[in-house]
């Protein structure tokens, strides 16, 4: 059963041939047996979680009209504030802090009667790519646990690719969706800016930072999407109209008539061969399903990199300075005599990890004065040349399409040594941030040369998220066919398996 | 050594700059939903938002919005079509978020003007005040020091934070620099700042209560030699809390600049704070290491662009300028200047043109508010809005009072029943069971009593002393609890003692 | 090729609040070298006339009403202090004066 997706968990708990309260206590053994090994979660809150499942148990008894995903299982990123249960972003600086609201994410997970597992791991405050900079150690990959599962949200896409959870939550800044979920073999989205509530997502980069899901399928997670986005008058950047069908285009997933453009700054040289090798032959499939595949020039792409690690890091010193001792938290240093600023001072040294101190010195550095025009001025200003380019790509294309990772999952401590080649793990995710598009990573295969999974990035423009699904799902169904189940079923058991 | 004001202005010339914060009197906060009541119990009015717990977000109060345009129109400045929001960053215990969040380079309005009239030894004369800008900002939550001797700051043991007024709306209103006041430098700038006040009141957007912190003033003032065009160092003096210390302070800093250029020394650009009970500033925080505030576009926040026919409609709306209604008012009331100086001074101005609106004489409405209202709220130590009487009220008195209904002396009665909360004036006179007696006969019965108890004044009134009636009437009235017509009892009398009544 | 001295981190971290080791300092200038020349790319393009974007959707004139909603319980908003006095959060002594 913890096999299935969530469409057929779905299906099976509205027959009765299971109940909430049963899938979630196959959930929690799962993850018993083997989260010892994968270290997906930071939390998990087993009585609660059978609490909620009883809860939606009892509605379905009583006759009670209830969404697709209720009582369905699911593994929540460390980021999203969840009212009363630890949220840490991964962080020490926030160790045993529980807050005393639910974010937006939660609140709606809460109503459509999904069950939250837990919280899952991730970068600290969702700086990086591998999940390593996690105040409290790293996540490992299924596919070999001697690898990282990708990040920022490393614990997440584990959980899912581990089956701890048929779907899961993550955050997208500069990838940290898209690219674990390549590094894992499974499904995840970055919705359009503005389409998911950032409201209780703790914040790295505002204008940057999305919200969304992932799964093992692409219809489980256009299931997952449609529960968590929507107009919220708490976030003043959310998007006020209706949700894009995501579900309906999982469903049809027909790409016959459709252009695809292909980026040629996101190919080549620093992709690995393996990886090129499964995106050219996913092209080519969508080329014999119908679709048109073009060539699309993207020339301030080079750049999207430099821009991305000046607008985060910039952003984020201005957000992580409520993280200061004074109202919740870490506080150290308190000596007799110690003053307030030596507090904040000593408290933030503890609590931070080595990157996000990198990270808030290099934002005060770009922000400072004499510095802004020359770097956070010019970022802001590449981003609008991104945007454009964006633009005219999709006048000749509907979507958009690159390897999501030009590299297959890494080995733990690999690169965490050389900030600068970590960072480079981010470069075909970063341009659909910075515009604020959606994108999507699916399985395209294993790499020949590691046996590693390899994803497939789609970027569709603002609000156009069930393009996304559409064509998503019409390269899943050839790929299942072609390879007789889907990918994950090739993931290696972890000797834990029931 | 100590200088004379004279000999400050005789050798230099002030520039003034002033800052003024107004607290906006929206229900709630500037970017959540909770109160913004003052005087709640400490963190009672807080929330994710206003805390900066990890993940909450800000969304702008519209209200706050217009009560900004409202005010840079009322100040004659440009409404920018396209306006930012900015994260001033600074670390401070009192700002949850260690970012305040303002505006920079693009604030809502911008390039205004104000003026105000004082008295100079010429005569009256007007001063134009330019306005730089007016942005929108958030206010602090408040610190508790505690340990040390004097509940300062300095030399506490450890702080208590109330975040109840943090994310209360602020407007900020900073003025060009002010040069060329002379003299007159501390008159002009407590002249601006009452001209604010008015001006904000008006508008009905704030409180204006300086000495609760709704009004707000920081001072920079520096000196130049006369002549020169080189303008001096500046201090900036902090949250100076009333008109009266607005004028102290500046006169205070341009003593304490002069002495120190005189001497050859320099003036440090620094932040002071003023004294009220020294009338002096002690420094404060030095500005040699400037904060680098790192201001940056708000990314939690969208651009504001009124559009332009929604300021043309506020513009429409805005009221009348408190300078014109003050001369129009005195106009149409025929009131000496001394008088209104008194109105105006003691507040008086709005509650008497209300009353006046609803009917009353305009100088029996002064009269009331200002003698013996007034005189009961500063018994009280109240405004005069802040009592239970109203413009209401006292039109309905003064209208008892024409009617013959109420003598003056009855109607000081029903003031303070209305005052104790004895309800309206028709419920105090009924409950009270004042009334003029007007009954002929009860007044003869009880003026051949007192005629009778004195006769021997009595006498001397038949005699054709008619000054002597003064006692007797005075009896009478003792006699009918007040209630009579002291006319109609003088009428009656001098008529049973035989004089006539002219 | 970029640099950053010691000093210039450390007063960084000075601004950010971030007290740090000499070893740290250290560390963090050698690395900012190249972590400055790889972001100074954004400085290759001519970008005169190019509009800075600092919100990816083209969107203004978000408002609320001007409507109280019940705040936290101060038992609540107090819940993650780290010290708390008279229903207020209990602070180290603070040295600076207020802006």
């Amino acid at each position: 059963m913890i096999k299935n997706t969530a469409a057929q968990m779905s299906a099976s708990l509205a027959k009765g041939e299971i109940t909430s309260v049963e899938l979630t206590k196959l959930h929690l053994d799962r993850i018993a047996d083997v989260d010892p090994k994968v270290k997906a979660f930071l939390h998990v809150d087993g009585e609660s979680a059978l609490n909620q499942a009883a809860a939606v148990d009892a509605d379905r008894a009583s006759g009670k009209k209830l969404g697709p995903l209720a009582g369905i299982p699911l593994a929540l990123k460390d980021v999203l504030a969840q009212q009363g249960v630890p949220t840490t972003a991964g962080s020490k600086i926030l160790q045993g802090w529980k807050p005393p609201y639910d974010s937006t994410v939660v609140a709606k997970l809460k109503a459509a009667g999904v069950v939250i597992l837990g919280k899952t791991n991730m970068d600290e405050f969702a700086m990086g790519s591998s999940t390593e900079n996690s105040g409290y150690g790293p996540t490992f990959n299924p596919w070999d646990l001697t690898r990282t599962p990708g990040g920022s949200s490393g614990g997440s896409a584990a959980a899912v690719s581990a089956f701890e959870a048929p779907l899961a939550i993550g955050s997208d800044t500069g990838g940290s969706i898209r690219q674990p979920a390549a590094l894992t073999g499974i499904v995840g989205v970055r919705p359009t800016y503005g389409a998911v509530s950032r409201y209780g997502l703790i914040a790295y980069s505002s204008s940057l930072d999305q919200a969304g899901p992932f799964g093992r399928t692409v219809l489980d997670t256009a299931m997952l999407h449609e529960v968590i986005a929507g107009h919220d008058p708490r976030d003043a950047t959310s998007i006020n109209a209706p949700v894009p069908a995501v579900v309906a285009a999982a469903k049809s997933g027909d790409v016959k008539g459709l252009k695809i453009g292909v980026i040629k700054q996101l190919q080549g040289d620093g992709y690995q061969s393996g990886v090129q090798a499964r995106f050219n032959e996913s092209l080519e499939i969508l080329a014999s399903l119908g679709a048109e595949i073009v060539q699309v020039d993207c020339p301030s792409f080079e750049y999207a990199l430099a821009a991305y690690y000046l607008i985060a890091p910039s952003e984020c010193s201005s957000n992580l300075a409520r993280f200061d001792a004074m109202r919740y938290g870490l506080r150290t240093g308190e000596s007799d005599g110690a003053s307030a600023e030596s507090v904040m001072n000593s408290t933030r040294e503890a609590g931070f990890g080595r990157e996000v101190k990198r990270r808030i010195i290099l934002g005060t550095y770009a922000l400072s004065s004499g510095y802004y025009d020359a770097y956070y001025g010019s970022a802001q200003k590449i981003r609008t040349l991104i945007i454009e380019d964006y633009k005219k790509a999709f006048t000749q294309a509907d979507v958009l399409v690159s390897p999501t990772s030009p590299i297959t999952a890494f080995k733990i401590g690999e690169k965490s040594e050389d900030p600068i080649a970590m960072y480079l793990a981010d470069v075909a995710t970063i341009p659909v941030n910075l515009a604020g598009i959606c994108g999507m990573s699916l399985p395209a295969g294993l790499a020949e040369e590691d046996n590693l999974p390899v994803g497939f990035q789609i970027m569709a423009p603002a609000m156009q998220d069930q393009r996304l699904y559409q064509v998503g799902a019409a390269l899943e169904a050839a790929l299942v066919s072609k390879w007789g189940g889907h990918l994950i079923s090739k993931a290696p058991a972890l000797g834990g398996a029931k | 050594m100590a200088l004379s004001y004279d000999d400050v202005i005789a050798k230099y010339e002030p520039v003034l700059g002033l800052e003024v914060h107004v607290e906006l009197n929206t229900e709630s906060k500037m970017f959540c939903s909770c109160s913004t009541t003052f005087g709640g119990e400490p963190n009672t009015q807080t929330c994710p938002v206003c805390l900066a717990l990890p993940g909450a977000l800000p969304v702008v109060n519209a209200k706050a919005i217009e009560s900004t345009i409202k005010i840079g129109l009322a100040l004659n400045c440009q409404i920018a079509p396209h306006s930012r929001f900015a994260r001033k960053n600074y670390f401070y215990p009192d700002m949850p978020k260690n970012f305040q969040i303002s505006q920079y380079d693009e604030p809502i309005c911008f390039d205004g003007f104000v003026d105000v009239e004082i008295e100079t030894d010429e005569g009256p004369k007007q001063f134009r005040i330019e306005i730089e800008r007016v942005h929108m900002e958030e206010d602090t939550g408040k610190s508790l020091h505690v340990g040390g001797a004097t509940g300062r700051i300095h030399g506490a043991e450890y702080s208590l934070l109330d975040y109840n007024r943090a994310g209360i709306p602020l407007v900020e209103i900073v003025t060009k620099i002010v040069p060329g006041t002379g003299k007159y430098a501390p008159e002009v700038a407590k002249a601006y700042v009452a001209e604010l006040r008015d001006i904000l009141r008006g508008l009905k957007v704030s409180d204006v209560k300086m000495e609760q912190g709704s009004l707000r003033c920081d001072a920079n003032v520096s000196l130049r030699l006369i002549g020169s065009d080189v303008l001096g160092t500046r201090s900036e003096t902090k949250n100076v809390n009333s008109l009266r210390s607005v004028e102290r302070a500046i006169r205070g800093e341009m003593i304490r600049h002069a002495e120190l250029l005189n001497d050859g020394k320099k003036v440090k650009q620094e932040t002071r704070h003023f004294q009220e009970d020294t009338g002096l500033t002690r420094s404060g925080r030095s500005k040699e290491q400037a904060e680098d505030y790192r201001y940056f576009p708000e990314p939690d926040l969208v651009p504001v662009a009124p559009a332009a026919a929604w300021i043309e409609e506020l513009r429409a709306q805005q009221p009348e300028r408190p300078s014109l209604r003050r001369k129009r008012l005195k106009e149409q009331w025929a009131v000496p200047d001394k008088e209104m100086a008194a109105m105006i001074n003691a507040d008086a101005l709005d509650i008497v043109e209300e009353t006046v609106l609803l009917g009353a004489d305009p100088t029996k409405a002064r009269t009331w508010w200002l003698g013996e209202i007034s005189r009961i709220a500063n018994e009280k130590e109240l405004a005069l809005t802040e009592l239970s009487i109203t413009p209401k009220d006292v039109a309905a008195i003064v209208a008892l009072v024409a009617a013959g209904e109420l003598t003056d002396k009855l109607a000081r009665q029903v003031v303070d029943g209305v005052i104790a909360g004895e309800g309206t004036p028709s419920e105090v006179v009924a409950k009270r069971g004042i009334k003029v007696v007007n009954d002929d006969g009860a007044l003869m019965a009880a003026i051949e009593k007192v005629c009778a108890e004195q006769a021997e004044t009595a006498d001397k009134v038949r005699n054709g002393h008619v000054p002597a009636a003064g006692a007797l009437i005075g009896a009478v009235m003792k006699e009918t609890k007040g209630q009579a017509d002291a006319a109609r009892v003088r009428e009656l009398l001098l008529g049973h003692l035989g004089q006539a009544s002219n | 090729m970029s640099s950053l001295s010691r000093d210039e981190v450390a007063k960084l971290a000075a601004l950010a609040r971030i007290e740090m080791s000499e070893a740290e300092l250290v560390n963090l200038s050698s690395q900012f070298g190249s972590i400055l020349d790889a972001v100074a790319r954004v400085q290759e393009l001519n970008l005169e006339g190019v509009k800075a974007t600092s919100h990816p959707q083209p969107m203004e004139n978000i408002f609320r009403e001007d409507v109280v909603q019940p705040s936290l319980t101060p038992d609540q908003a107090l819940s993650g202090a780290p010290a708390q006095e008279e229903q207020r959060f209990r602070v180290p002594q603070i040295l600076g004066e207020a802006e």
